[in-house]
């Protein structure tokens, strides 16, 4: 816990000055909400002691008042406005840090955290932290001085009576403090089964069309019924303890009030005149005292349960904040990428440290500068894998890998992705226009160049298509254009960049077979001295590649041109009979539509 | 002078948010929202709540005694006691009796106090089960439209954020405002009753306060809406790059997104920071003139009574014109405090009511949508054929369907049996009025048949799908299935006879073989398994670390998407309907896979209906007849073979001539 809060702490930086001065002024505040119920008591009590009434107290109390009231005032707002530029400055850093945390994370790590819990700890667990924080600026530091001005003041006014304070204080206290630590538990149980409630109904909404192609409404209308009745039930159960406080609190409150209302009357009327040493005055003075002793015990329980619970929030940003990326570019790495030959030296991976199972396990293979590979395989024979060795994107967990000569980890990392340009399966467009899109791939590109590789990709044409040719906005997710427009700007963005080696992890699979082969011509004539590494479903994306590798539960099981494969492995026949099966001229054209 | 204690202590004021940030109030409030709120509260929680209204008078009338007690205490007993040397035992009875008076009205306090919390507590939580199990079960039953036209964050945000919002008004701000009223209420009349100038000193700064809360409270709201807004947008941004992080980092674009996030963090910042200022001071402030005001009644009380001025108030009524006595100035200073304490708890409750009020708004706005149109009447049974080769209705999974057939005209029932005969006649739809999406579609599937559906995106080949099973209604011409028009199949028993599997698989949180078992609530563990064989994954699902009782979540994102389609696909075998459709079921599965899954498939097509929308040509080829589609109109028909040789759109579209996205 401790080594959370100082993990986040960490990021308040330049707003150490407000963080510092809000309790300070918080404190003068605290200080004169004090003295204001003490000098109005005085007041009182010299008005009601001056039988010939005159006007001299309660101007010279008023005096004080108001001077106090204009202090309590100024300190108060002054107190507010550091406090909000703390709160929201230390909030701002959090989001900065985890935000720059992640761009440097590694692929391990993103895969570690979903996108949208990431999306959480930037938002809503932030927000709460920035609420704990402003609180514990605000009232950490002064309801115990508050607590402590109150003991002192009422002391001063009557050391016999405050005594009741001090020997009912530790009973609320004890009671209230047990109640928290009783229910707390129940809460945090509660909110994992609220945000499982949540999830289903998200994942109904999404799921809408199965929910109702399965005529499952009354299904999901129940299962939902019975998680929000278990919400409901421990809820209620926690909320009916927690509804214990306020009439507790109450209690107490009136039981010292009635006691000092008491013995304080009797006192008074004992001694005999009213402004003797205990007045009528200081009878109500104390009984205010007597509930902000009390009412600061409230807040404190009411800080504490807070706390506790936007801990869980830290804790969750510590963890992202904590998250060292595995994958560190080296210091004085190399800075050039000699060519695109690629070797792989008895390679395994596997994906954490606890799995059984190696996703890949003594590849062998060696690429040489310009040449075009294919990589073919069921699903999850650990295609995309391989490839992802080459750019660094994973380290081998045993074995090397090698680009222009050079092993992957002796390259800065930003050289060596610079110069291995990969088109993701999972391939996202970003909102922005189609320009914006492209020079992803490099910054500085011309119109030009944009419109050459679009070109070569294949995308200039429906790019011109558009009333908006290359100015036309993308949607988020690239939701306006098709997908096999899709996979082809992003094949633009990845030449853009003139890498020395291009893999195309099944990125032409919504593209018709025609424009396909388009694109493979393209990469021939123009981008010769590329190395090009392709994953397809089909073979006829990869027939004529000067090397086939067939992959098969993480190991290379054949490898060889297509001639050769055809002669050796059985399972490569079997894949590309499976593709031409009827004997069509299918598997030239028409393996896909 | 004990304090108003306030329901606002309770630490769920202070309760961090599970939704993300706070609800943005957009657009207006709906009329007649909190009238309906309450009839609401009042539908399921009559008793509780007048009980509980009980406990708030009781509760407001307790802590107003105890707040005159003091002045009664100091001018009837001590002061005479002192004054007219009654000494103690001359007061000692009525001082007594006073404070068992006192301690009875505090009393009375705590258990309404403690009677009211534990019922709102039952209130609060039952409401927000009710609202949310409401919303649920009316969003079932809307339309597929209302799921294209609303975004799902903003549906999830009704779930959460609103529903949250909702909750604050019913159990803290409707209650507090209601209790703070009511002490206003009362203290108001008693300070009228005492004193009426010095009434007028308070309201004079009541008055301010209402100003200051108007333009703080104002800009603070006004910021807060802008901070919303800023945090949504950051919001957006950031989801965007954290699911796009791959790509990123693949491009090493992590510096242009430091920047991007650089700005829109820039500007949250300055939002919130001003919408906290204001809303921070606003406290320090109106506490301050509550202290002012406190030292002008006491300043003016004293000149009022140095001067001897006759205090006007109601209680001249009753006793004449006098001067102001001490203890009225005394009892009237403890009132002031009251006073402002409980309009400055007023003012932090009104932000609240505002937005408790626009999330109950938008609850109520998700339960009025209109819920999908069903007036059919024809149902779906199993059957089976008696001696006499006649269809009856029976209980048991005969495989034998019937479509019960109710006519009204003359009281007669039959039943047709499900042969799966499907046939679209001249069809017209759009799916707003002013884009029509398919023209004049006619087409024939006979029992049995597998109908291919071909064409480019947005050609229509989903839609006329979505028409089969009523997703949506048709705009004009006829679908009929059996013969019957399906208008008049109740919905429910029309989609239970149609297997579906959809390109975007979605699972739902639960086992595999719960996910499976989706397709038939009743299927045994052997039919679920036997489905996932069909389907061919039963091989993966094997391998997976607890086979079939693996937990998915999250729509099963450790499965790569062939395997999820897979699952899709066994779901769709054990629902074991007469009838079926796939769009797009293979598209993700490698082609030897799905080479191994189409042996599977075609016993699963076999002997049902079955419309197929595929993009590989091997999955469409073997089709009975392959319709082409071109802005929704059917352009080509027939079989590949036919299509081949009239050497249209779909040869070209087969030679790669012509390209389909």
């Amino acid at each position: 816990m401790v080594g959370t809060v100082k993990t986040l702490l960490k990021s308040v930086r330049q707003y150490k000055k407000p963080s510092l001065i809000t309790p300070l002024f918080m404190v003068l505040e605290a200080f004169c909400e004090c003295l204001i119920p003490f000098f109005m008591a005085s007041m009182v009590n010299e008005v009601q002691a001056s039988a010939t009434a005159t006007m001299q107290p309660i101007l010279k109390y008023g005096a004080i008042l108001i001077g106090l009231a204009a202090l309590s005032l100024t300190s108060g707002v002054l107190a507010g406005r550091f406090a909000a530029t703390a709160s929201c400055g230390f909030a701002s850093n959090l989001r900065h840090d985890l935000f720059y945390k992640v761009q440097k994370f590694s692929f391990a790590n993103v895969d570690k955290f979903s996108t949208s819990s990431l999306v959480t700890r930037l938002t809503t667990d932030v927000t709460n932290v920035q609420q704990a924080y402003q609180m514990s600026l605000r009232i950490v530091i002064r309801v115990p001085l508050q607590f402590i001005f109150a003991i002192i003041m009422s002391f001063t006014i009557n050391a016999e009576l405050a005594w009741v304070f001090l020997v009912i204080v530790p009973f609320l206290a004890v009671i209230l403090f047990s109640i928290m630590r009783f229910v707390m538990p129940f809460f945090r149980r509660i909110f994992k089964k609220y945000d499982a409630l949540n999830a289903s109904v998200q994942e109904n909404v999404s799921g809408v069309r199965v929910v109702k192609a399965f005529v499952r409404e009354d299904y999901e209308t129940k299962k939902f019924q019975k998680a929000a009745g278990e919400v409901r039930n421990d809820f209620t159960k926690a909320e009916k303890i927690l509804a214990l406080n306020n009439p507790i609190m109450t209690f107490f409150i009136n039981l010292a009030a009635v006691l000092i209302s008491f013995l304080g009357a009797t006192a008074i009327i004992k001694s005999g005149t009213l402004d003797g040493a205990f007045s009528t005055g200081d009878l109500s003075a104390l009984i205010t005292y007597g509930i902000q002793i009390l009412s600061c015990l409230m807040m404190f329980s009411m800080v504490f349960v807070m706390f506790t619970m936007s801990f869980e929030s830290a804790r969750r940003i510590g963890e992202v904040l904590n998250q060292e990326s595995d994958l560190v570019s080296p210091e004085n790495g190399v800075k050039e990428v000699k060519d695109g030959a690629i070797r792989f030296e008895n390679v395994s991976f596997k994906y954490s440290q606890k799995a059984n199972k190696y996703a890949l396990s003594d590849i062998d293979l060696d690429i040489k500068s310009g040449e075009t590979v294919g990589v073919l395989g069921g699903t999850g024979s650990s295609k995309t894998t391989l490839i992802q060795m080459i750019p660094r994107l994973y380290d081998a967990t045993e074995g090397e890998v090698f680009v222009g000569g050079v092993n992957v980890k002796d390259y800065d990392l930003d050289t060596l992705r610079k110069e291995v340009a990969v088109v993701l399966q999972k391939n996202v467009l970003f909102s922005g226009t189609i320009k914006d899109n492209l020079r992803w791939g490099d910054e500085s590109a011309t119109d030009e160049e944009l419109v050459r590789v679009c070109k070569l990709a294949q995308a200039d044409e429906f790019i011109r298509s558009f009333p908006d040719g290359y100015d036309t906005y993308i949607e988020q997710g690239g939701t306006n254009v098709s997908g096999g427009q899709k996979q082809r700007l992003c094949i633009a963005r990845a030449l853009l960049r003139k890498p020395k080696v291009l893999i195309l992890d099944d990125s032409t699979s919504a593209v018709d077979t025609k424009t396909d082969a388009l694109i493979r011509k393209a990469f021939a004539d123009e981008i010769p001295n590329t190395t090009k590494i392709i994953i397809a479903q089909r073979v006829a994306s990869v027939e004529h590649a000067d090397k086939i590798v067939v992959l098969d539960g993480g190991k290379i099981i054949a490898c060889g041109n297509h001639d050769r494969l055809m002669k050796e492995s059985e399972i490569y026949r079997e894949i590309y009979e499976a593709q031409t099966k009827g004997g069509s001229d299918e598997n030239e054209e028409g393996g896909a539509l | 002078m004990a304090e108003q204690k306030t329901y606002e202590q309770k630490p769920r004021a202070i309760r961090p948010m599970r939704g993300r940030g706070m609800p943005v109030p957009k657009g207006a409030i709906k009329k007649g929202t909190l009238p309906r709120l309450i009839k609401t509260v009042f539908k399921y929680y009559k008793w509780q709540m007048i009980v509980a209204f009980v406990c708030i008078f009781f509760n407001a009338m307790g802590s107003l005694v105890s707040s005159v007690f003091m002045q009664s205490l100091i001018d009837e007993v001590i002061t005479p006691a002192i004054r007219e040397h009654l000494g103690y035992d001359g007061v000692r009875v009525k001082l007594i009796t006073m404070v068992i008076g006192m301690a009875s009205a505090y009393m009375i306090v705590i258990i309404a106090g403690f009677f009211y919390n534990r019922i709102m507590a039952v209130v609060t939580q039952g409401m927000l089960y009710h609202l949310r199990e409401d919303m649920f079960a009316k969003m079932q039953n809307l339309p597929i439209k209302y799921f294209d036209t609303h975004a799902h964050g903003e549906i999830m945000s009704t779930y959460t954020n609103d529903t949250d919002a909702t909750r604050q008004l019913i159990g803290q701000s409707l209650p507090t405002l209601l209790s703070s009223s009511l002490t206003l209420l009362v203290s108001v009349s008693l300070m009228i009753w005492y004193s009426l100038w010095l009434f007028l000193v308070v309201a004079v700064c009541t008055f301010a306060m209402t100003l200051v809360v108007k333009k703080i409270g104002g800009n603070s709201a006004k910021y807060m809406v802008a901070q919303q807004h800023s945090l949504a947008e950051e919001e957006g941004f950031v989801e965007e790059m954290m699911k796009g992080q791959k790509v990123v980092k693949v491009f090493t674009h992590e510096e242009r997104a430091k920047e991007d996030f650089e700005r829109l963090n820039a500007k949250l910042f300055k939002d919130s920071e001003r919408a906290h200022k204001f809303g921070n001071i606003l406290g320090p402030i109106l506490g301050n003139i509550g202290n002012f005001t406190y030292v002008l009644i006491a300043i003016i009380g004293g000149l009022l009574y140095t001067l001897e001025v006759k205090n006007i108030g109601a209680s001249s009524l009753f006793f004449g014109l006098q001067t102001l006595s001490i203890g009225t100035i005394i009892a009237f200073l403890g009132m002031s405090r009251n006073f402002t304490q409980i309009v400055n708890q007023m003012s932090q409750q009104i932000s609240m009511i505002a937005m408790g009020l626009a999330g109950a708004s938008r609850v109520f706005t998700l339960m009025d949508e209109a819920p999908e149109h069903d007036d059919g009447y024809v149902t779906l049974v199993n059957a089976k054929k008696d001696e006499n080769g006649n269809l009856v209705e029976t209980q048991e999974r005969t495989g034998l369907w019937a479509w019960k057939h109710y006519h009204k005209a003359d009281g007669t029932t039959t039943y047709t049996e499900l042969r799966g005969e499907i046939v679209l006649d001249s069809v017209d739809f759009g799916y707003t009025e002013d884009k029509q999406v398919l023209t004049d579609v006619s087409l024939y599937a006979k029992p049995g048949q597998k109908i291919a559906f071909v064409g480019a995106t947005g050609a229509g080949k989903t839609t006329i799908t979505n028409l089969i099973n009523r997703f949506y209604d048709i705009a004009d011409g006829k679908i009929r299935y059996d013969g019957i028009n399906i208008n008049k199949i109740r919905k429910s028993d029309l989609r239970r006879s149609l297997g579906i599997v959809l390109q975007d698989v979605n699972l739902f949180t639960g086992t595999v073989m719960d996910n499976i078992r989706y397709g038939r609530l009743d299927a045994t563990d052997e039919e679920c398994i036997q489905a996932a064989k069909l389907a061919n994954a039963d091989d993966f699902i094997c391998r997976l670390p607890d086979g079939y009782d693996t937990m998915l979540t999250n729509n099963g994102a450790n499965l790569s998407q062939g395997q999820r389609q897979l699952l899709s696909i066994a779901r769709a075998a054990v629902a074991d309907a007469p009838a079926m459709i796939l769009d797009e079921a293979t598209s993700s599965i490698d082609t030897r896979t799905e080479a191994l899954v189409n042996d599977g498939m075609d016993k699963l097509m076999h002997g049902r209906t079955v419309f197929v929308i595929a993009h590989r040509l091997s999955t469409v080829r073997n089709s009975d007849a392959i319709m082409v589609l071109d802005h929704g109109k059917i352009i080509e028909r027939g079989t590949h073979e036919q299509l081949l040789e009239q050497k249209g759109t779909y040869y070209q579209l087969y030679t790669g001539a012509f390209e389909l996205e």
